[in-house]
Order: structure tokens, then C-alpha cells, then sequence
């Protein structure tokens, strides 16, 4: 205490703690030859390499091994569940005599904001039923799978639930979908449970 | 002398087909290895009828690839050297394994063929100034693609192969002090003693440390990960920016026969060459006193193979080191270069020569 009480009193230092002449190693001599750190590393890596390499060798008389040997999912062949949430390719529902249950409020289509839906409403030939769709169009090259377009509709007439996840096309005009091919998608049946096929893994 | 040209151009020609091979196989090495690595399970589809041998296919795949695509030249750039420049690095690559010994002798008749393709007596210095005679054509890409990136990348290459050109040579002088040669077949003879009686007299047991500053200098030589600052990927893509086609796949293929290099130098200093444990020129010599005669086809057939092991093993550590570790910032590599590398192998020089005198 007294010798600090003695000290001259200096101007106040600036702080050159990260200037580069006074930046001081966090590390010890022995870590700044990153020779520690490299080991370290390498068995990581070696560990898993001999690890799994040992389980696909024992994979060679036990398939389970070989499981066991790689996360991979194989995929076209091994595909994974859907989960029952996720937002696939959309269709319209329909009413009991197959009609579309859209009334043509423009609501998804206002709500969208890929702006991809496109809505052409008609009188319904139903007095109790203001409108319908003349032509419902989504426009997937567009479409962000944001899902609003489900929560907006108050009829229930667009889901989101076929579990269609591949439908990858070569141009921009396949990526419309129109009215009937909207209503012909089915909702995936959830009690049917989807085998996980799993051929004999190839490493 | 019609028969020495026709036995030297079967060994070039043996020669440039193992390192081929072995770099193509290394592209299959390279994707498994650190899919198993990566608890992957690494590239498997390519296949011929249907039948996908573990991703065999994969090297051949990408020489089709490679030799169909478009061979684009930028109009800006200078076209010869811009050729020349993947001739260049791809030949020195190849050509620096012609005088590291893959076997001890063949004796077919009255002749002793030496299983090197030419047996020069500085040999090492012959592979180290052939290493770095590749920086021309990595410099020389960068130049002639007139693209700043690829300008960039080939001042990189230079900056580095230069700096670790000196802990590359300096770490093998230690080698050269124990073993007195130059020669790389005549430092292989060398390493067939014992020491203490039961442990084979290998580089690796007498200079550790050389061992391991040449593996890091050698990595750096490679230009590969964990010392790409040439290539930068993420950032500058390096001095082959520019290319496509088989050209981009020469640069590609000259890493990996560098790699090939490194670990057939390194094999052949520090892990005996074509040594053999306990194998000498007649059989097995056990140190408890054991002795099992071998043949001399069967003599040389496990020096080659030993051999092959050897390098095999060193390019499968080479490529755990790639797929482990990240880049080497620009200054941290100069740094561990010049301040690490090179006052480390002064120091095993210095003790080398130190401990070599005392003992004489």
C-alpha cells in the first residue's frame, strides 16, 4: 500500500494492450509451437477414422456394425420420416361432391408474401355460396413454404400436408401448378407408417 | 547399352504408372478417408453396370470429367505461359520420385538392375531442387492468368515454398550427417542395422526431431491443408483460378504426386526405404538369433512391398493431417516457418553433428 502511495503520478496510460508490439500470447511457449494443439487434433480424427473403420470392417460379417459405422442416410434409397408438421407441396380440399371448398376471398393471396398465389374468382352456382375459384394458381418458383397462405384460409381449402417433398422440375413452367392439378394432390395417409427403407448400406 | 536404355525406360515407365496410380487412388483416399473420418460414409455412386466397388469409379469419373470439359484460356491471358504452367509443376512432381530407391537390387542373370530409375550420387539434393522447381509453374500461373486472384495466389506460393524450403532441406541434414550420403539408395542400406540390438536403425528412431520438422515442411511443400495459403479457397481460390478442364486437373493431380513424393522422401530417410525389419539380402536375421532363409525374388518382392507400406501409411497420416486441421493464417505460417521450423532444424544440426563427432 505504502508503495504505491509513493509512486510519481503518471499521466493516466493509454491502453496499448492491443497495440502489436505489446500484444502478449494467451498461450504458453509450448502451445505457441502449436505442436500440443496439433496433437490433440489429430487424435480426434484418428480416434474416429480406426473407430468406424473397425465397425465397417466388422460390417462386412454384421450389417447392424456397419450401421453403426456412419450417419449417413442413403438417400434416395434410405429415406427419413417426414415429420407430421412439416409444410410439403400444397392442395386444395375439396367439399363432399368434389368441388373446391375455396370461396375465392383472396386471402392467401393477399397474405402471401412470395406473392405467388394467383386467384381468379367466379360466381358459384350455389346461392349460399358466394364464389369460387374460375382459376387457382401457385407459382412454386416462387413460393417460400412460409405456410401463411394455410393460416390465413378460413375454409380450410389449402393444406399444406401431401408429404410431397420431391418435386424438383427442368423449367420455370412446370413450377406452376394450376387448379386441378392442386385439387388432385391427396393428403398423406399418417396412420399408414412409411417404411424406412433401408437396403444393405454400401460403404 | 541398348539393354541399360530399355531397363531405365521400363522403371520410367513403372515409375510414372505407380505415381499415377497412386495419386488417382489418393482422389478415392482422399473422399473415404474423411468420410470415415467424418462418420461419413464418403462418394459411392459412381458405378459401371451397376456394380460401384466401394467408389472405385470415382478417379476415373473425374479424369472423364476433367478431359470433356471446356478447356477455357481468358482472353487476357498469356496463352504459352498459361499452357506451360500446369506442364511445368505436373513434370517436376512427377520427375522428382527418379531417384528415391522403391527396392534394394534385382539381379536378373549377370545383371544388378537397382530399383531406382537413376542412381545419382546427390540424389537428395536432386528431389529437393525438383520440388522446388515446381513453385515456376504454381508462379507461373498465377502470372499468365493476368487475374488478380490468381496473381495473389501464385506470390503466396512462392513466399511459402520458400520459407519452408529451408526447414525442408535443413531437417534431412541430420539425416544425411548419420547416414553419410547423398545418395537416397545408399541412405536406405544405411538404415539396415540395429540399434540396441533389436530395433531397426530408421531415420525416425535417430532423428525424431527431423522426422517431424520435415512431415510439416513437407506438408507445406504439398500446398495442401493445412498450409493451402496458395489456394485459400474460401477466400482467393489461388493460382489455378483461371483454369479448367485437364489443366485444373494437372494442378490437382500434382498436389497429390507431391504428396506421393513426400511420402516416398520421407519413407526413404526416416522409415529404412525399402528396409525391411530384420530382412537382410540372404533372410531373416531375428535379434534373439532366430535365421530364416528367404530367396532372392522373394527378397526383393517384400522390400518393394515394404516400401509401398510405407509410403502408403505416410500419404493415409498426410491426408489425416488434411482433413484435421484448418488453414494456417498467412503471418502464423510464416511465423511458425521462420521462427519454429528453421531454428528447430539448425538446433537438431547442431546437436547431430555434435553428437556424431563425440561419438567418433
Amino acid at each position: 500500500m505504502g508503495k504505491m502511495m509513493n509512486r510519481p503520478s503518471n499521466p493516466p496510460r493509454r491502453d496499448i494492450s492491443n497495440a502489436p508490439a505489446a500484444r502478449k500470447s494467451a498461450y504458453g511457449a509450448l502451445d505457441e509451437t502449436y505442436l500440443p494443439g496439433l496433437a490433440a487434433g489429430l487424435w480426434v480424427t484418428a480416434r474416429h477414422f480406426f473407430a468406424n473403420m473397425a465397425l465397417h470392417l466388422l460390417g462386412l460379417v454384421h450389417p447392424a456394425a456397419r450401421r453403426r459405422a456412419a450417419v449417413t442416410i442413403q438417400y434416395p434409397e434410405q429415406q427419413r420420416r417426414l415429420f407430421p408438421r412439416l409444410r410439403t407441396l400444397h392442395r386444395l380440399t375439396r367439399r363432399e361432391d368434389g368441388s373446391p371448398r375455396c370461396v375465392a376471398c383472396m386471402m392467401c393471396e393477399t397474405i402471401c408474401p412470395a406473392l405467388c398465389i394467383y386467384i381468379v374468382a367466379t360466381e358459384h352456382p350455389d346461392p349460399n355460396i358466394e364464389k369460387q375459384p374460375e382459376s387457382f394458381i401457385i407459382d412454386l418458383g416462387r413460393c417460400v413454404f412460409c405456410g401463411f397462405c394455410v393460416e390465413a384460409c378460413p375454409e380450410d381449402a389449402i393444406r399444406m400436408d401431401t408429404g410431397i417433398v420431391e418435386f424438383s422440375v427442368r423449367s420455370r413452367e412446370e413450377m406452376v401448378y394450376n387448379l386441378r392439378e392442386l385439387l388432385s394432390h391427396e393428403q398423406v395417409d399418417r396412420n399408414v407408417t412409411v417404411p424406412l427403407h433401408r437396403p444393405e448400406m454400401r460403404v | 547399352m541398348l539393354v541399360s536404355l530399355a531397363i531405365v525406360l521400363v522403371k520410367v515407365v513403372v515409375v510414372i504408372g505407380f505415381l499415377l496410380t497412386f495419386a488417382a487412388l489418393l482422389t478415392w483416399v482422399e473422399r473415404k478417408q474423411s468420410a470415415v473420418m467424418q462418420d461419413r460414409v464418403g462418394a459411392n455412386r459412381a458405378d459401371i453396370f451397376g456394380i460401384r466397388m466401394i467408389g472405385l469409379f470415382h478417379p476415373i469419373a473425374d479424369g472423364i470429367k476433367m478431359l470433356t470439359k471446356e478447356d477455357f484460356v481468358p482472353a487476357e491471358a498469356d496463352r504459352p505461359l498459361f499452357i506451360l504452367a500446369p506442364v511445368i509443376a505436373l513434370f517436376c512432381a512427377l520427375a522428382a520420385f527418379a531417384t528415391i530407391p522403391f527396392g534394394d537390387y534385382v539381379r536378373l542373370g549377370s545383371m544388378k538392375i537397382d530399383l531406382q530409375v537413376a542412381k545419382v550420387n546427390i540424389g537428395l539434393l536432386y528431389v529437393i531442387v525438383m520440388l522446388s522447381m515446381g513453385i515456376y509453374g504454381v508462379v507461373l500461373a498465377g502470372w499468365a492468368s493476368r487475374s488478380n486472384y490468381s496473381f495473389l495466389g501464385g506470390i503466396r506460393a512462392a513466399a511459402l515454398l520458400l520459407s519452408y524450403e529451408l526447414p525442408l532441406s535443413a531437417s534431412l541434414i541430420g539425416v544425411v550427417m548419420l547416414y553419410p550420403s547423398l545418395e537416397l539408395g545408399e541412405i536406405a542400406r544405411g538404415q539396415g542395422g540395429l540399434l540396441f540390438g533389436f530395433l531397426p536403425a530408421w531415420g525416425i528412431f535417430v532423428q525424431p526431431l527431423g522426422f517431424i520438422l520435415f512431415i510439416a515442411a513437407g506438408v507445406a511443400a504439398t500446398k495442401r491443408i493445412p498450409f493451402d495459403l496458395p489456394e485459400g479457397e474460401s477466400e482467393i481460390i489461388g493460382y489455378f483460378v483461371e483454369y479448367s478442364g485437364i489443366k485444373f486437373g494437372m494442378f490437382m493431380l500434382t498436389d497429390l504426386v507431391e504428396t506421393v513424393v513426400i511420402a516416398g522422401l520421407a519413407a526413404s530417410l526416416f522409415l529404412g526405404g525399402w528396409q525391411f525389419p530384420y530382412l537382410s539380402d540372404v533372410g531373416f536375421q531375428f535379434p534373439g538369433g532366430g535365421f530364416v532363409a528367404v530367396g532372392h525374388p522373394a527378397v526383393v518382392i517384400l522390400q518393394v512391398l515394404s516400401f509401398a507400406v510405407k509410403v502408403a501409411v505416410l500419404c493415409w497420416f498426410l491426408m489425416l493431417v488434411r482433413w484435421t486441421l484448418p488453414r494456417f493464417r498467412y503471418d502464423q505460417a510464416m511465423k511458425l516457418g521462420w521462427l519454429f521450423l528453421f531454428p528447430l532444424s539448425l538446433l537438431n544440426i547442431v546437436a547431430t553433428a555434435a553428437v556424431v563427432t563425440w561419438a567418433r
